[in-house]
């Protein structure tokens, strides 16, 4: 490797950033003034590259205390990590929450995806930007996870702390106030707010939301918590995959894979180390089910994930959390450092010699980054591009080793499928779909937020709960990735085999109720918005594709009937070749819901 | 006494392809078995010397049980697979592609892919004259080759040739995304600020001309390239004892580039900025 490195230097505050995450530099081979001893021997090389995956914590260390990465600042990570400045620049180039050209210190993160532009985030952001100074940089952004409390305003002022203040619902007082003091803003509500149910005996996956003190392991534990850990070592690693493959337990994160199958594939993998990774990337539009169980029952998380890593033979486990999570993430330092103390994590996790720990990798940006192999890739520090299957991750995943990756939902459903069994688990919803499902409700209802229903109970029924609106136009199901239903189809059962029949999806669990209000072409601006910002670029028919999809829907925005037929041929013929050659979901997808709304609801008639 | 390497033995194995049975080495792609069956699939971004990168999708077959299409060039055959290679469905996404292709870059320069446009009927231009394209000037910032992004339709083969897989420079990266991301060095500098070593490989590897010598550059801006008039003449580089094959293109007597045979087992058409770019003593007739 032949590594050339400018000559722009960091700044103290940006060297100082770096090396609060890597430690001071050994010697001038990466980036310390040269000592004698540096004449004859070099250092880093393989030791410095097998640390590569922490360049992505590296990129955001720096973000975090200046703001932006600077040419001194990329130049001296590299050094100290031995990795080419051309890669890195294309990493951090990568990803939406980074900037390479100077901007201020605070950026206020608006969103304007489907919830918050339903309830007028572009007035919001307008508004915003005429109230405030040049000191703060104003970033339309994708969905931020809070549609319960839509419109959503997320502010992050760079320095030693970083600082961020959340505002949903965001009004532009309430916005600017986060910004320009982020210390002094309000308090968000509880994750509890986001549950309407909460405290109602008959949830399972909630029953401790708002109930336990998120931050106090004795309450989880006074709770029930680590019970199903403890289940789990009685019964040893092979009763564990027998009760998930026997409870019918499939991933929530929209693919529908079944768990047991993945679990037993990773584990009988005769390479090793296996590695466990919790997909808590959850971006889709919509979505923010593993936020609320992140902030308001952390340790549950990371008892499941104990309880898959001692399943699969994995002693290392990754919990990817997506860059616009701050109260969950310092829940779940707070809750991992606990459990560490505690001898939950560690080396002999409850005294019985097993060892597991848990490292939080932070997002920075990318939906991409929630399909599992470009999750990988984003882990170990290169662009977050999927890569293409096979192999698949249970036998060439992070690392290149043997992996088993699981969403938030999949993983706490791991819980009670040991605490009451797999054949009490399985009585739980349909044959075919088990268990009970967290549906995240926004838009056009009274009581948005997240309910808990065994699979089988119908759209009618869960937007019953909800508080539907009058003059309910279409429902999104499945989030932006997902479909268009008509106010007529309420009867469709929320099961996996349902909704299939129905011709439709469930996918992450997203319902998103529009009423009569809503502009529908906008919205499917929108969709065609966010896939053309979120494509990694990688593949043409996902590259180009997305771009032509959003010109044609600019096209006819006004039109319809006859003259908007050219524009839905073409739209038809294109999404067709991007759900068969793209290579992962994020192209293969990006037509589904425009498609629905033409096919469905006859957007364009 | 000469040893020659034999290799791990490789079974065979039994597929068909559009029902006719053909038999493979174990570890051969879907492509490899298709073009030793006298299939001709169109490739843009495959490279004989490079890992399949299967960015470009031109390549997509069907294979019996599988959701999606597949790309050829990176599929491993298996044995049983049904593989269907010109189905309405398959030659419907390189149709698209192909479309997307040439509304977004200038192909002008790229082989073969008139001949597939026409095949295929593919028609860019009914994406309108709107239609986002790169719109990029050509980079020249250096006497020895020129970068012209406009044409330029990210294959990745010039990052992994400055890569790991040939040169270990790590030059150039993709940085950017979606419809944004581009080939670039750090920080977006000239190229003679970069890592850059000038050993031309990424021309050797670019299928599309994005890459090209500053010579061919200046020709085809005069009018001059003329590729019917060059003849091709290999030749052992004189540099060094390395013994690299140089292919010197020569138009009038000229010598107007030089490339390098990728079948050659020591190099596999790599080259260093002396073989590559070198040769004007040649022609100096002072």
């Amino acid at each position: 490797m032949d590594l050339h490195f400018g000559d722009s230097k960091p700044t103290d505050d940006e060297r100082a950033a770096v090396d609060a995450l890597l430690g001071p530099p050994e010697s001038s081979w990466e980036g310390a003034d040269r000592s004698d001893a540096d004449l004859r021997w070099a250092r880093g090389g393989r030791e410095a590259r097998d640390r590569r995956d922490l360049l992505l914590p590296g990129l955001h260390a720096i973000n975090d205390r200046i703001g932006w990465i600077s040419e001194g600042a990329l130049d001296y990570l590299c050094r100290r990590l031995t990795v080419p400045p051309s890669e890195a620049y294309g990493v951090a180039t990568f990803y939406a929450m980074f900037s390479v050209k100077p901007r201020p210190a605070t950026v206020l993160h608006v969103c304007t995806d489907l919830a918050c532009a339903a309830t007028g985030a572009s007035e919001l952001c307008a508004g915003i930007e005429s109230a405030l100074g040049p000191g703060v940089h104003v970033e339309r952004s994708p969905c931020l996870g809070l549609c319960e409390r839509a419109p959503a305003a997320l502010a992050i002022k760079a320095g030693d702390p970083v600082r961020t203040a959340v505002s949903a619902p965001a009004t532009v007082h309430d916005a600017v106030l986060a910004a320009s003091a982020p210390d002094s803003a309000p308090q968000e509500p509880p994750a509890a707010m986001a549950v309407p149910q909460a405290g109602d005996p008959g949830l399972t996956l909630l029953s401790r939301v708002g109930v336990v003190d998120p931050s106090s392991l004795d309450d989880y534990r006074a709770h029930g918590g680590y019970t199903a850990l403890r289940r789990a070592f009685e019964i040893g690693p092979a009763g564990v995959i027998r009760e998930v493959t026997d409870s019918g337990l499939v991933g929530r994160g929209g693919a529908a894979f079944p768990t047991g199958r993945k679990w037993q594939a990773t584990a009988s993998q005769p390479d090793h180390p296996h590695y466990l990774v919790c997909n808590a990337d959850e971006s889709e539009p919509g979505t923010f089910k593993d936020r609320v169980i992140m902030e308001g029952d952390p340790y549950a998380l990371i008892e499941a994930m104990t309880i898959a890593a001692y399943a699969t033979g994995a002693h290392k486990g990754y919990l990817y959390l997506r860059g616009e999570y701050p109260r969950a993430l310092a829940r779940l330092e707070h809750a991992i450092a606990q459990a560490r103390a505690r001898g939950l994590l560690g080396d002999d996790v409850l005294g019985q010699g097993y060892a597991f720990d848990i490292e939080i990798r932070r997002g920075a940006g990318a939906y991409i980054c929630g399909e599992e192999t470009a999750l990988f890739n984003s882990i170990e520090g290169y662009r977050g591009e999927p890569r293409s299957k096979p192999p698949f991750p249970v036998e060439k995943g992070l690392f290149g080793k043997p992996t088993v990756e699981n969403n938030v939902e999949t993983l706490v459903n791991v819980l009670p499928i040991l605490t009451m069994g797999a054949p009490a688990y399985a009585a739980i919803g349909t044959e075919r779909s088990t268990g009970p499902k967290l549906f995240c409700v926004s838009g056009s209802v009274a009581r948005p937020g997240i309910y808990e229903l065994p699979f089988g109970a119908t759209l009618g029924e869960l937007l019953e709960l909800a508080g539907v609106r009058d003059g309910l136009r279409a429902v999104l199901l499945g989030g932006a990735a997902g479909g268009f239903v008509r106010p007529d189809e309420l009867g469709i059962p929320l099961t996996f085999e349902g909704t299939r029949e129905a011709g439709t999806t469930l996918g992450s669990g997203v319902v998103m109720a529009f009423d009569d209000t809503v502009p529908l072409p906008r919205l499917l601006l929108r969709i065609a918005e966010f896939f053309r910002d979120e494509s990694c670029g990688q593949c043409v028919p996902c590259r180009v594709g997305t771009v032509r999809q959003e010109e044609a829907l600019h096209r006819i925005a006004e039109r319809t009937g006859a003259a908007a037929a050219d524009d839905i041929a073409l739209l038809r013929e294109v999404g067709r070749a991007m759900r068969d050659a793209s290579i992962c979901g994020l192209g293969q997808t990006a037509w589904n819901a425009v498609e629905s709304a033409i096919d469905r609801l006859g957007a364009y008639e | 006494m000469t040893v020659v390497p034999l290799g791990i033995p490789r079974r065979l194995l039994e597929f068909t392809i559009d029902g006719e049975p053909v038999r493979t080495t174990e570890g051969s792609t879907i492509l490899d078995a298709c073009r030793a069956a006298g299939k001709d699939i169109p490739t843009l971004c495959e490279g004989d010397t490079l890992r399949p990168k299967n960015a470009c999708r031109v390549c997509v077959v069907e294979v019996e049980g599988s959701r999606t299409l597949v790309p050829a060039c990176s599929r491993k055959a298996e044995a049983g697979m049904e593989v269907r290679t010109g189905t309405e469905r398959a030659r419907h996404s390189r149709k698209i592609v192909l479309e997307l292709l040439a509304s977004s870059v200038d192909l002008s320069t790229t082989s073969q892919v008139a001949g597939w446009i026409k095949e295929y009927e593919a028609k860019p231009d009914r994406f309108g004259p709107d239609a986002a394209r790169l719109n990029e000037e050509p980079k020249v910032d250096n006497e020895l080759y020129v970068r012209d992004y406009d044409k330029c339709i990210l294959c990745y083969k010039c990052v992994d040739a400055c890569g790991d897989q040939w040169q270990n420079s790590f030059a150039i990266s993709v940085a950017g995304r979606g419809f944004d991301a581009r080939i670039a060095v750090e920080h977006d500098a000239p190229l003679t600020d970069s890592a850059c070593v000038y050993c031309g490989n990424c021309i050797e590897v670019c299928p599309t001309g994005a890459l090209s010598f500053k010579s061919e550059f200046d020709m085809r801006a005069a009018g001059t390239w003329d590729e019917s008039a060059q003849t091709e003449t290999t030749t052992v580089c004189a540099y060094c004892g390395v013994g690299c094959n140089l292919t010197l293109h020569v138009q009038d007597n000229e010598i107007v580039k030089v490339t390098s045979p990728h079948d050659n087992p020591v190099t596999h058409g790599n080259l260093c900025i002396k073989g590559r770019f070198g040769y004007q003593h040649v022609q100096n007739r002072d």
